[in-house]
């Protein structure tokens, strides 16, 4: 995907071996003049049948500021999706991240590119991370065909370089996960698999078939319970008897963090990265939370109260919180920090009108990848017998 | 009436006692009884390869240059076991995993892999059908070749939405980044005698619906092998439906070489120019006996026996080539009637071949009631039931 802006700039000019070993290079940048030590404060973790990780970590004052921008892009991003949809330009369904930013950046932050991930249908922020332009993302929502998925998979079905979507079936992917980090651990790559679901999600029964195989087998797999406290419209506590995601693998270790600080996500992502490849699986509860409704069709305000989401908003925000962290501890200034915020609504702005400007796929995509081409069926029906398609 | 007839104390003389206890006879009080000693079943069947002059005479396996290679005498259990190790043999990213997969399955199918390729290649899951399936999604959308057992076709439905939501769709709604084509599934269907209502299903019909998945079906030892190979090959998700009755039950000389049949290809068993008689699996050995029955009490009548394979996609060419010659076509399959996959096939033959068309299009299908236990006999769609749609269609005045 073509990248255009400072940011897009920016993040090809980010180190290869930084994201190629984050954690080598974090190591690298606090030997570095710049490096800046946080501390996150107490109980932004709690252990199920394991320590926590360090509330302490160091990192390179620029990587600091990156997840920063990260963070902006993805909600900027999300707002154009949202101001898209509203318009009629996509259509359909549509999950927004906004609020939960810091999970996709903070996992991201941890892993390296050979790491796996997969998650539900509230995808935007992950595709980004995993290396989507917004350009990209943006036109897959409104159904174009320079979409990363063609304009044929939409809001729900995204994908990058090992990111394994973007899923619409609540729980499916959760499987999916442990297989993908068999393959890693068959192949003996150092290598983890992040697999993500909801706190709804959280109670289907494959979610355990899943979990059962992963410590069976020692798998590689961080399972991610984004702990957003609604399932749709509906509580986590109605919905679950018991509401401490990161203890529900049982005989699998759990760690729950604060999943509005992006520190802790990725402090908590490093921790247990190191922890899987070695031992296997971990169970991790982000405690997050969502400004908008659950989907589009959706207003997020019949089964909690404005002042809550209002609440949230003002004393959690992982953005505002982030940011008055950098400056606390000097890593950056008032205006550098405008001026990114800035900068990252003049990348997204410009990254939308590129996306509109692109044609919807030719009709005739209508029939390619529904089997591999060359071994497709004889031929798919159309609406009349002269719009049946033969592949040969 | 259909109970008397089975229990008819005068048929015991007519053939041997076994033979008896398969022929799921539903003639009418009165007829002639139709069987009249005529030997049944996939044991006296003419159409398996028995011996190695029928391997070297086969067209197919001439055309795949491995009719006059070695071959080994096998049931198809053991065919299948010799395409499961062919396949661990020749590409490494290959595994086979499901449910006691690694002490052989409960049908032995996968019998001594283990020893030879590893457990980490062979391996049991917990009994998780639903987590074997998306779990086999996952190794393949990694590269892998998945084969996952399903250990019987009739629990293959908790893992119903992971093979068509996820394994199916994967590549279309990624516009093609990812892919569950490694992906094969192995599950044994149909019925076995006294297998009840959960042991004997044939959901082939579910999966025929889904765009992306391909769906085959094989009779036989040396089908199977061809097939499976084929399918795990394929580069889209297959589920392999394997009638289980012919694990032990149909025995040829198999090719000991590696070889692929086509998918989406059917087979002409016997030709004829009356009536086409469409099965699989081993419906095609009841039919295989309504024919001999029809030809018998019908002098100067042929039938054309085809054999479907491939489900999904379906060779509706060769069936409506052939119906335009005969003018008649009678479907066979175990599953219920409605919304079977007769349905679907005779729906494409009437678009297709409707002014060629002497009769209606017979169904003959099990019953559209749960596969029962007590009453097998009169669920299946056997050689009597087949034998009296032949005669029907054939018979058939305006």
């Amino acid at each position: 995907m073509l990248r255009f802006g400072a940011i897009a700039a920016l993040r090809q000019a980010r180190p290869a071996a930084a994201k190629g070993a984050v954690l080598q290079g974090a190591r690298a940048m606090a030997s570095a003049s710049d490096a800046v030590t946080i501390d996150l404060g107490e109980n932004v973790f709690d252990g199920y049948n394991i320590d926590v990780p360090s509330s302490k970590l160091t990192m390179g004052r620029e990587e600091l500021v990156g997840l920063y921008r990260e963070m902006q892009v993805v909600r900027r991003l999300e707002m154009a999706s949202d101001s898209s949809y509203k318009h009629k330009l996509i259509r359909g369904f549509c999950h927004l991240c906004t609020g939960q930013e810091a999970v996709p950046v903070g996992v991201e932050s941890a892993l390296t590119k050979k790491d796996a991930i997969i998650t539900a249908y509230r995808c935007h922020g992950f595709t980004y991370m995993r290396g989507a332009s917004p350009f990209g993302i943006l036109a897959e929502l409104m159904g174009r065909k320079e979409g990363v998925s063609k304009g044929k998979g939409g809001s729900m079905h995204m994908y990058a370089p090992n990111f394994y979507g973007g899923n619409g079936i609540v729980g499916a992917q959760v499987p999916l996960g442990a297989g993908i980090a068999f393959a890693q651990k068959y192949r003996g790559e150092e290598a983890c698999t992040v697999a993500l679901y909801g706190d709804g999600a959280a109670n289907q029964g494959q979610v355990f078939e899943a979990y059962n195989m992963a410590k069976l087998w020692d798998l590689p797999v961080l399972f991610v319970c984004e702990n957003n406290k609604y399932g749709m419209g509906t509580a986590a506590a109605r919905a679950a008897a018991n509401t401490d995601y990161y203890t529900r693998g049982q005989y699998i270790p759990g760690i729950r963090v604060n999943g509005m600080d992006v520190l802790a996500v990725r402090q908590a992502i490093a921790y247990a990265r190191e922890y899987a490849i070695s031992n296997g699986p971990m169970v991790l509860e982000m405690k997050t939370y969502r400004y908008g409704g659950h989907s589009m069709s959706d207003p997020g305000t019949t089964y909690r109260t404005r002042e809550e989401v209002q609440h949230m908003r003002s004393t959690s925000d992982p953005i505002t919180g982030y940011k008055q962290r950098l400056l606390d501890n000097g890593v950056a200034t008032e205006d550098e920090l405008k001026a990114i915020d800035k900068e990252a609504k003049k990348f997204i702005d410009e990254e939308l009108a590129r996306a509109k400007a692109i044609p919807e796929p030719a009709a005739a995509e209508l029939w390619d990848d529904v089997y591999v081409a060359g071994s497709d069926v004889p031929y798919l029906r159309g609406r009349v017998p002269e719009e049946t398609h033969y592949y040969s | 009436m259909l109970l008397r007839t089975l229990a008819a104390p005068g048929r015991r003389a007519l053939g041997g006692r076994l033979l008896q206890r398969a022929a799921y006879s539903a003639a009418v009080d009165g007829a002639v009884e139709p069987i009249r000693g005529l030997e049944l079943g996939v044991a006296h069947s003419k159409l398996l390869l028995r011996s190695v002059a029928a391997v070297r005479g086969s067209s197919e396996l001439q055309a795949l240059g491995v009719a006059d290679g070695e071959t080994r005498k096998m049931n198809m259990c053991q065919a299948i076991n010799d395409a499961l190790r062919l396949t661990l043999a020749s590409d490494a990213t290959s595994v086979v995993f499901g449910e006691d997969v690694a002490f052989g399955g409960v049908f032995r199918c996968s019998v001594g892999l283990a020893s030879e390729f590893g457990s980490e290649r062979i391996f049991n899951t917990p009994l998780t059908e639903q987590g074997i399936a998306g779990f086999g999604i996952g190794l393949a959308a990694m590269g892998h070749t998945a084969v996952a057992e399903i250990q019987f076709a009739d629990y293959i439905l908790p893992a119903f939405d992971q093979i068509v939501n996820e394994a199916a769709k994967y590549r279309y709604r990624s516009g093609n980044e990812f892919n569950a084509g490694g992906l094969t599934i192995r599950a044994p269907c149909a019925a076995v005698g006294h297998g009840g209502l959960y042991h004997s299903q044939s959901p082939e019909a579910f999966f025929a619906h889904v765009p992306g998945l391909k769906v085959v079906v094989p009779r036989s030892a040396v089908q199977a092998k061809g097939l499976l190979l084929a399918a795990i090959r394929d580069p889209n998700p297959a589920i392999v439906l394997e009638p289980k009755i012919l694990y032990r039950s149909a025995v040829e000389e198999v090719p000991a070489a590696d070889y692929v049949l086509p998918l989406g290809k059917a087979e002409v068993l016997r030709p004829g120019k009356d009536a086409t008689v469409v099965g699989y699996g081993s419906q095609i050995y009841a039919l295989e006996n309504a024919i001999q029955m029809v030809e018998r009490d019908m002098p100067g009548v042929s039938c054309e026996l085809i054999d479907l394979r491939t489900i999904l996609p379906y060779d509706v060419d060769m069936v409506a080539e052939s119906v335009t010659r005969t003018g008649r076509l009678i479907i066979a399959h175990e599953a219920p009637r409605t919304q079977g996959f007769a349905a679907e096939l005779a729906a494409e033959i009437q678009e297709r071949c409707f002014l060629r068309l002497e009769s209606p299009i017979e169904r003959v299908c099990g019953l559209s009631t749960p596969h029962p236990l007590a009453f097998e006999r009169l669920y299946m769609p056997c050689a009597v039931r087949c034998y009296e749609a032949i005669k029907r269609s054939l018979e058939y005045s305006p």
